[in-house]
């Protein structure tokens, strides 16, 4: 898995969520002014990156795109870049857009992974979280997407909602389980800043849960889908199998080299990071005057290597190997209480988190840092 | 030298010192209104903030008399706070006269007698100066007769002014010029300069404020410092403004500075007589008592790597503040230190906020704590002001901790509250004498360890600010002492180790330990904290782990973001000292002896 990963961000939207702090905007007016800049951008890094084994097309909406820009913009990629033969291509989908058309559109185009942005069953839910969705056009997506023959379907869904109970969860997530899904991403409500949500937080109206609430939640959600068989394999990403895991966003958790491109996409070339300006006009104006629309870069220390290789690791079942944690004298006595306290396991010579680890996730290389 | 006159100004604390400096400053001139401002002689930012006077300080007046003589006036402003009293006793030794100033309503405080006495020591002329006589609540007569019975001086001398409104100041200056005898000293004579102030300016060196009691200094001369022997080249005298003002020399009776490209700061010692290296006076001035510290306490850096520049801090530090004494000291749990030795607690709290702002040190203090002897079953006698040296227990035939004499005085109406509070903190033997009608003074013999807390706070509180408060250090007696340990996880943190009476002990270690669990914030696993006399638990509390700390999101490939939090996390983190797997943020260890009511 050392190929690079590729992601397009697609930044419109039909309407914006209160909770969403990824960028996109509500409008779809300047689409084509977008896909002529992306294709600029993409001929850019041809020959400086890949060849890739994962495509990830993100928002934002992309499946408001028309099949046909779709069609034109994939075909741009090939054009420009090497990949794989077994490459994972993953498009995230709203439910409201899954008609009979669009899904074997998708198909056609040869997408391979669909991760769907479910979020909840419940109507009041989804009305809470802004969604443009009910219940049962969620289930008839889900429907129409496995007879028309994807296999390997992810399922987006938030919890720890203000006023919900574990047990509504809990229905939410048996519904999501009887889909049978390869993956799913349960995500804790967070409330980000720049959203309608953290304005409603600031005045006092949205009142977030407790500390002890949301380990509940946590610590049932993992519980009940190991249960079921599904590996917890990041703090928010469970999967049927190990070949089903997320392989794109696996690369950023274990710091594989991506290009991401559109407004607001990061980059990684194993040294270095750098991000694209966060507002369409600005990506565009730069590329149509034949400049690159990056807003900054850095260029990584070994210390921060290091942080990085920490923090990222223990946030993954896959943890992080013994010899990358330094070599600090006290080193395994360190390890040796986090071991006693349940947070971490050891197992091949790599510290693994326990979903006790996962928890305090933020907290676990902190430890490691003195 | 008929036409100068050196005089400070004395009072008890809150009286209208600083006012009366102001006065009699833009009364000379020396700044225009645009440029003044209250307590201009406190250039200290936390002299200001407090309303207190820390150093003493000395500013040279320009005064024409009635009949038209002019006068050179040296002002040396003093501290007010217990803890200064040496400070004004440098101050004093510099002296012809003083101004004894006594607030119209409260009247003689008990830092007003401490004060009268320090000046009748020096043989100094006394003026007595009732302010404030604006307050609605002034009582001239009654003040007047407190002079009279309380101070056995002439109330009828009394110069009656209101610093704030500017009145009767011009009686205060002519009072000085005629009062205050001119300085003795004859120019002719060899020089004798005392030093009492110096400070390290980056570029000129060691800047040495004295006092000339005979002879002549000019620039050009070889200066000799009596106790060392070493010498400089005078390149600079010069007399204080508000700033330094640069003058062809500086002669018998006038105070000023020299510089001298005194690069070796543990040259200048406060009290030394400076004399000319060709002709030497025969014999130094008497200098000054040494202050004696009573309170000690361990300074760290935060980080270990800063030791050195602390180090050199501190020998900078001391030069402006010959109070301070210190030593290198080393704890397991902080590294590598300083043991110092301070005047009180308030001296203690200016140490480590000058340090910190002034020099920009991080630093972490250990509970303050006063000096203990023992007699050992051996026979030996030790002494002990650091809790790290606590004898063996089986080996003490006998403790002892040092008492001091308190003199409070306070309107009567407060005794009973007055009399709780010394019993609280074992109070033994007290008397009440009736000065005047009205006012009581107690004295109490009083462990010095029961006022190092919030004594002072607590007594301010009891009696609604009208309590003053004077001490002397009486001797030692014979006490039952424990060494309290605090335990975090199981690992003894030194530096927070306490010696105490035993009958205090629980209360004492139940305080840090609620401290403890106030200021160290959560970790992923529970800490305990513990106090113990020797294996013996005697207070705990726990601070509950994180139970939940995780974002759901990596936000994509932005883990720029990510990374970004973890770093200022980190640095917090290096700010913070490591005990075992437990990091304890420095507040900690200043909370710990803060008073212990809320």
């Amino acid at each position: 898995m050392s190929n690079p990963g590729l992601y397009i961000h697609i930044p419109f939207c039909r309407s914006k969520c209160p909770y969403c702090g990824f960028y996109s905007i509500a409008s779809s007016s300047h689409v084509s002014r977008y896909l002529a800049a992306l294709k600029k951008e993409i001929a850019f890094y041809k020959g400086r990156f890949g060849p890739f084994d994962s495509l990830y097309l993100g928002g934002g909406t992309p499946t408001l795109l028309e099949v046909k820009d779709l069609e034109g913009t994939l075909n741009c990629l090939y054009e420009n870049f090497d990949f794989s033969v077994d490459m994972e291509r993953t498009i995230e989908a709203n439910p409201c857009d899954m008609t009979h058309e669009k899904i074997s559109g998708l198909r056609l185009l040869g997408f391979n992974r669909i991760n769907l942005g479910v979020q909840s069953f419940n109507d009041e839910e989804l009305a809470f979280l802004g969604r443009r969705h009910n219940g049962r056009e969620a289930e008839d997506a889900l429907e129409g997407l496995r007879l028309a023959g994807f296999d390997n379907m992810g399922m987006d869904l938030i919890y720890g909602l203000y006023g919900q109970t574990i047990k509504g969860w809990m229905e939410t997530l048996k519904k999501a389980v009887s889909f049978a899904p390869e993956h799913l991403s349960c995500y804790q409500l967070t409330i980000e800043g720049g959203t309608v949500f953290w304005r409603m937080k600031e005045k006092g109206i949205l009142e977030p849960l407790t500390e002890e609430e949301e380990r509940s939640f946590f610590v049932a959600t993992s519980g009940f889908l190991e249960d079921k068989g599904y590996i917890h394999y990041e703090i928010s990403n469970f999967a049927r199998k190990s070949s089903r895991f997320s392989r794109h966003n696996c690369k950023y958790w274990r710091r594989v080299p991506y290009l991401g491109l559109g407004p607001s996409a990061h980059s990684f070339n194993g040294d270095k990071r750098w991000w694209n300006y966060r507002s369409i006009r600005r990506y565009c104006e730069a590329l149509e005057q034949g400049n690159m629309p990056v807003e900054g870069d850095e260029e990584l220390s070994d210390e921060q290597k290091r942080m990085e290789i920490i923090s990222l690791g223990l946030r993954t079942r896959r943890g992080v190997d013994m010899r990358e944690l330094g070599h600090d004298p006290g080193l395994s006595g360190k390890i040796k209480v986090l071991i006693e306290s349940g947070h971490v396991k050891i197992f091949n010579d790599r510290v693994i988190p326990t979903r006790e680890g996962y928890v305090v996730a933020d907290r676990l290389p902190l430890y490691f840092f003195m | 030298m008929p036409n100068i006159r050196n005089f400070s100004i004395i009072a008890h604390i809150n009286h209208g010192k600083s006012t009366l400096a102001d006065r009699l400053i833009q009364m000379s001139g020396l700044v225009d209104e645009r440029e003044f401002r209250d307590q201009i002689l406190d250039d200290m930012d936390i002299e200001r903030e407090r309303g207190i006077t820390i150093k003493s300080r000395s500013i040279t007046l320009a005064y024409k008399n009635s009949k038209g003589e002019d006068f050179e006036l040296n002002l040396i402003d003093t501290p007010g706070h217990v803890d200064f009293s040496y400070e004004v006793s440098r101050a004093l030794a510099s002296c012809e006269g003083v101004l004894l100033v006594i607030d119209a309503s409260q009247g003689v405080e008990a830092q007003t007698v401490a004060n009268l006495y320090a000046a009748m020591e020096y043989d100094l002329e006394i003026i007595p100066v009732i302010n404030k006589i604006d307050l609605p609540s002034a009582d001239i007569e009654m003040v007047k007769e407190q002079i009279e019975v309380d101070l056995g001086l002439d109330s009828d001398q009394t110069i009656l002014c209101s610093a704030k409104e500017g009145r009767g100041i011009e009686d205060v200056m002519e009072a000085i010029v005629e009062k205050i005898p001119p300085p003795a000293g004859r120019i002719e004579d060899p020089l004798k300069a005392l030093v009492f102030d110096a400070h390290y300016d980056s570029f000129r060196g060691t800047i040495v404020s004295c006092r000339l009691f005979s002879g002549t200094l000019r620039q050009g001369d070889m200066i000799r410092f009596m106790s060392n022997k070493s010498g400089y080249k005078v390149e600079e005298t010069g007399i204080f403004h508000l700033k330094r003002v640069p003058t062809k020399g500086i002669v018998a009776g006038q105070v000023g500075y020299i510089i001298a490209g005194i690069k070796a700061v543990s040259d200048v010692r406060i009290g030394d007589t400076v004399t000319l290296d060709n002709s030497p006076a025969p014999e130094p001035l008497s200098g000054f008592r040494e202050a004696k510290p009573v309170v000690f306490s361990s300074i760290y850096p935060i980080s270990s790597e800063d030791y050195s520049t602390l180090a050199d801090s501190l020998e900078k530090y001391k030069l402006n503040d010959a109070a301070l004494v210190y030593q290198k000291d080393s704890s397991a749990a902080l590294g590598l230190g300083f043991r110092c030795g301070f005047l009180g607690l308030l001296h203690l709290e200016i140490v480590q906020a000058r340090l910190e702002r002034e020099f920009g040190q991080s630093i972490i203090m250990t509970v303050p704590s006063v000096e203990y002897h023992f007699r050992l079953n051996s026979g030996e006698e030790i002494k002990v002001d650091n809790p790290l040296y606590y004898p063996d227990p089986a080996a003490i035939e006998k403790s002892l901790e040092p008492y001091i004499r308190t003199s409070i005085l306070i309107p009567e109406k407060y005794m009973g509250a007055v009399m709780e509070l010394c019993l609280e903190r074992r109070g033994e033997n007290t008397r009440f004498s009736y000065p005047t009608p009205g006012r009581v003074e107690a004295r109490f013999d009083l462990p010095l360890a029961e006022v190092l807390y919030d004594f002072y706070d607590r007594l301010k509180t009891v009696t609604q600010g009208y309590g003053s408060f004077d001490y002397d250090m009486l001797d030692y007696r014979e006490t039952d002492l424990v060494k309290v340990d605090i335990f975090v996880n199981g690992e003894r943190v030194d530096s927070l180790s306490q010696i105490v009476c035993r009958d205090r002990a629980r209360a004492r270690a139940l305080h840090i330990c609620e401290r403890l669990k106030e200021e160290i914030p959560r970790h992923m696993f529970k800490i305990a904290i513990q106090g113990a006399i020797g294996g013996n638990i005697i207070a705990r509390t726990t601070i509950s782990p994180f139970r939940k700390d995780v974002t759901a999101k990596c936000y994509g490939g932005d883990i720029t973001r990510k990374r970004k939090l973890l770093e200022k996390q980190k640095r917090g983190k290096k700010r913070m000292k490591m005990v075992g797997s437990v990091a304890i943020p420095q507040s900690a260890f200043v909370a710990v002896f803060k008073s212990e009511d809320k």
